[in-house]
């Protein structure tokens, strides 16, 4: 018997990776690990059509504005029909920065071109004037609003993000800009699909969210709950404090 | 008197040392200073960008205009935006006015300039050469600039008169053919690069950028990586490659963290067979930009040897210090390629390795340390010995090393910087190496620590 497996899609991992996206991969495959539990990882490129054995979760980091703009087209062209029936079906999507913003259903750059997005989020993206840069606090409903809930991160986008109906927030912004710098909203969720701009990246200081993540993921697989031993997490909760802190301390 | 007070200010808030404020005064009441002190050079100015070896390269252009005797002006270490390099103007004017010598600055400039102050700097001196070097993944809240500089630098290349050299590295896809873009009627252009196949990696490090043909967008493929995204690229796509260099590193021998030996090709097949007292293969692509600089300068080949041998390393560039009988190393790293490099030196080192690795995030480290994600720290867990954490984010290193696969009982975590020392330098054998890996304002404070402790001098003393 093997162990219990999570298949992972990395998508465009040389493309869109500036925000040390590789960490959120380390954590998902490590906390497995930990647990005797296992990652398989695929790295899907440009012009590469999905793997044809499935996945559980799938993961999109952020780009530099050209490599994003050759990304969305990638992606319309090559995986975004398969991608969308994997979502629906209950696979669990993790999509960072730039990847949020592909992720909703379009993008409008500075220059005034819009760029289709997969549509899996109900959001929409319009570039602003200036970068919405700094520390970042939410209170996230994904954790039933315990103080443990709490979401540390960095952001570092132009782009302004707004909820339609059928997507909730990721989070309350506590600290920060969140998703346009105005409601306080900070990213979205629709079914296991989540967006936010946090990273930093996000999941090493908030492995909660990891384990919520990887939990959906192997009930996807299996089609049934899993529940994830705890793990010693002192440094991750000194991480965690640290950042919370130094968010109150900043502003 | 203003200058002089506002030189104190910012000696105790850090970056450039007390050198750049006198320079900030004089260009907010006099808009045309720095061209001004700048016409007086008698021997013109060079200006030297990239983001990784800016100083250490015009440290040895320096040496070697000053070994051919040359009369140097130059800017000080991290003082290189136009504040700065007109305050090294404006202090060069003061000291030969007292001297009675009333021709200007006279000499020649040799500056470090920031990337993004390059168009600001050249616009005002019309310098005589542009070294133009590398443009890295930086720290990362700076990094959405990093296609705005590259579009910069791509003006300055249209706006450079006809008498300026440009002094390019071939070897960055991003900067190879920039000389192809002046409008000015010229085949002043001087490429450099290496062309050792023994120095190669492998395959590109996480923290390369600049994949994509600048021409077509298309992916670019390498016959040869040598440091980041740096080597013998070519575009399948279209068909852009990298240009044979003029100057050319054909032979690179690596000993270590203190020693290099190049045998560089010049114009008409001559041969310099040079020794530099730096570790590490970007210092060899800061000699030989350094060499393709002194040479479109006119300096001779003897003078170019001396210059590059008597270089020591720059403040935090692998410099030693001796601390309880311990010998600490200096080893800034300030970005995933420059973080690279060093534990590619470091792999070369005797192990049971001894490591003090400090992160901070202040303004000039960059707010967002993301980057240590994409440093191959991997390698060196075979051969560590001890390993301290510290800086203002302690714990994101900890998280880093842990989930890059070190258990938390291989590292020790220090909130203080002053207990991270203690704790490294009790876990390092006497008579050993420490290997401190500091970012910028993590080495400043470091070497504060270093001189309340005895063991080094002020490095505002140096220049
Ligand atoms: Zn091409």
């Amino acid at each position: 018997m093997s162990a219990p497996t999570v298949r992972l899609w990395h998508l465009y991992p040389r493309e869109m990776n500036i925000y040390a996206d590789r960490g959120n991969i380390a954590v998902l495959r490590t906390r497995l690990h930990r647990r005797e539990l296992d990652l398989e990882l695929r790295e899907v490129g440009p012009g590469e059509g999905p793997p044809d054995d499935g996945a559980d979760l799938v993961y999109l980091g952020g780009g530099q504005d050209r490599d994003q703009l050759t990304v969305a087209a990638d992606l319309a062209a090559t995986k975004a029909a398969a991608l969308r029936g994997l979502l629906e079906g209950g696979a669990v999507g993790l999509f960072v920065c730039g990847g949020y913003q592909l992720a909703g259903h379009s993008y409008r750059t500075a220059a005034g071109e819009t760029v289709g997005g997969l549509g899996v989020l109900d959001v929409e993206t319009v570039a602003g004037d200036g970068r919405l840069i700094g520390d970042i606090v939410l209170a996230s409903e994904l954790a039933g609003g315990s103080e443990a809930g709490r979401l540390v991160g960095y952001e570092n986008h132009a782009g302004r993000t707004t909820l339609g109906d059928g997507a909730k927030a990721l989070g309350r912004v506590l600290k920060g800009h969140g998703n346009n710098g105005r409601d306080r909203s900070e990213g979205a969720v629709v079914n296991r699909t989540l967006g936010t701009y946090l990273h930093g990246p996000l999941l090493p200081k908030n492995p909660w969210l990891a384990d919520l993540l990887l939990g959906w993921a192997l009930e996807h697989r299996y089609g049934r709950g899993f529940d994830l031993e705890p793990l010693d997490d002192r440094l991750e909760l000194a991480a965690h404090r640290a950042a919370l802190a130094r968010a109150n301390r900043r502003r | 008197m203003i200058a002089a007070t506002a030189g104190g200010l910012s000696r105790a808030t850090g970056r450039g040392g007390g050198t750049s404020l006198p320079g900030m005064v004089l260009n907010r009441l006099e808009p045309g200073a720095l061209a001004r002190l700048g016409g007086g050079l008698g021997g013109g100015a060079v200006c030297i960008s990239a983001t990784n070896g800016k100083t250490t390269t015009a440290r040895l252009l320096s040496a070697c205009l000053r070994a051919a005797g040359r009369d140097v002006a130059a800017n000080a270490a991290g003082a290189n935006l136009a504040s700065g390099v007109t305050a090294a103007l404006l202090a060069r004017q003061r000291r030969r006015r007292a001297a009675r010598d009333s021709t200007g600055c006279g000499g020649i400039g040799v500056f470090e300039v920031d990337e993004a102050a390059l168009g600001q700097i050249a616009d005002a001196l019309g310098p005589r050469a542009v070294v133009l070097m590398n443009l890295f993944r930086d720290q990362l809240d700076r990094y959405g600039e990093l296609e705005a500089i590259a579009a910069r630098w791509a003006e300055v290349a249209r706006s450079l008169g006809p008498a300026t050299t440009m002094v390019l590295n071939a070897d960055d896809p991003a900067l190879a053919h920039l000389g192809s873009l002046r409008t000015a009627e010229t085949d002043n252009v001087v490429l450099f690069g290496i062309d050792d196949p023994a120095v190669g990696r492998p395959e590109l490090p996480h923290a390369a950028d600049a994949v994509r043909c600048g021409g077509c967008g298309g992916p670019l493929s390498h016959d040869l990586i040598t440091v980041g995204h740096l080597g013998h690229w070519r575009c399948d796509g279209c068909g852009v490659r990298r240009p044979q260099p003029h100057i050319s590193a054909r032979r690179v021998r690596l000993a270590g963290l203190d020693r290099l030996d190049l045998g560089v090709n010049g114009p008409g097949g001559a041969e310099l067979e040079l020794s530099a007292a730096l570790g590490g293969l970007h210092n060899a692509y800061n000699v030989t930009a350094a060499v393709a600089a002194a040479t479109a300068l006119g300096v001779p080949a003897e003078a170019i040897g001396n210059g590059i041998g008597e270089v020591r390393a720059a403040f935090g560039r692998a410099e030693q210090v001796s601390l309880d009988g311990r010998r600490l190393r200096l080893l800034l790293a300030k970005n995933p390629t420059g973080a690279n490099e060093n534990i590619r030196c470091l792999m070369a080192e005797p192990a049971p390795l001894n490591l003090l690795v400090v992160l901070n995030d202040r303004t000039a480290d960059g707010r967002d340390p993301s980057w240590i994600w994409d440093v191959d720290y991997e390698p060196l867990w075979d051969r560590l010995g001890s390993v301290t954490l510290a800086g203002d984010r302690c714990w994101d290193l900890a998280l880093r090393f842990s989930y890059g696969g070190l258990g938390p009982a291989r590292f020790a975590v220090r909130e203080s910087l002053a207990d991270a020392l203690d704790s490294a330098v009790a876990a390092t054998p006497p008579g050993g190496a420490l290997y401190a890996l500091p970012t910028y304002t993590a080495l400043l404070e470091l070497r504060a620590e270093l001189v309340r402790r005895g063991a080094a001098h002020d490095f505002w003393q140096e220049s």
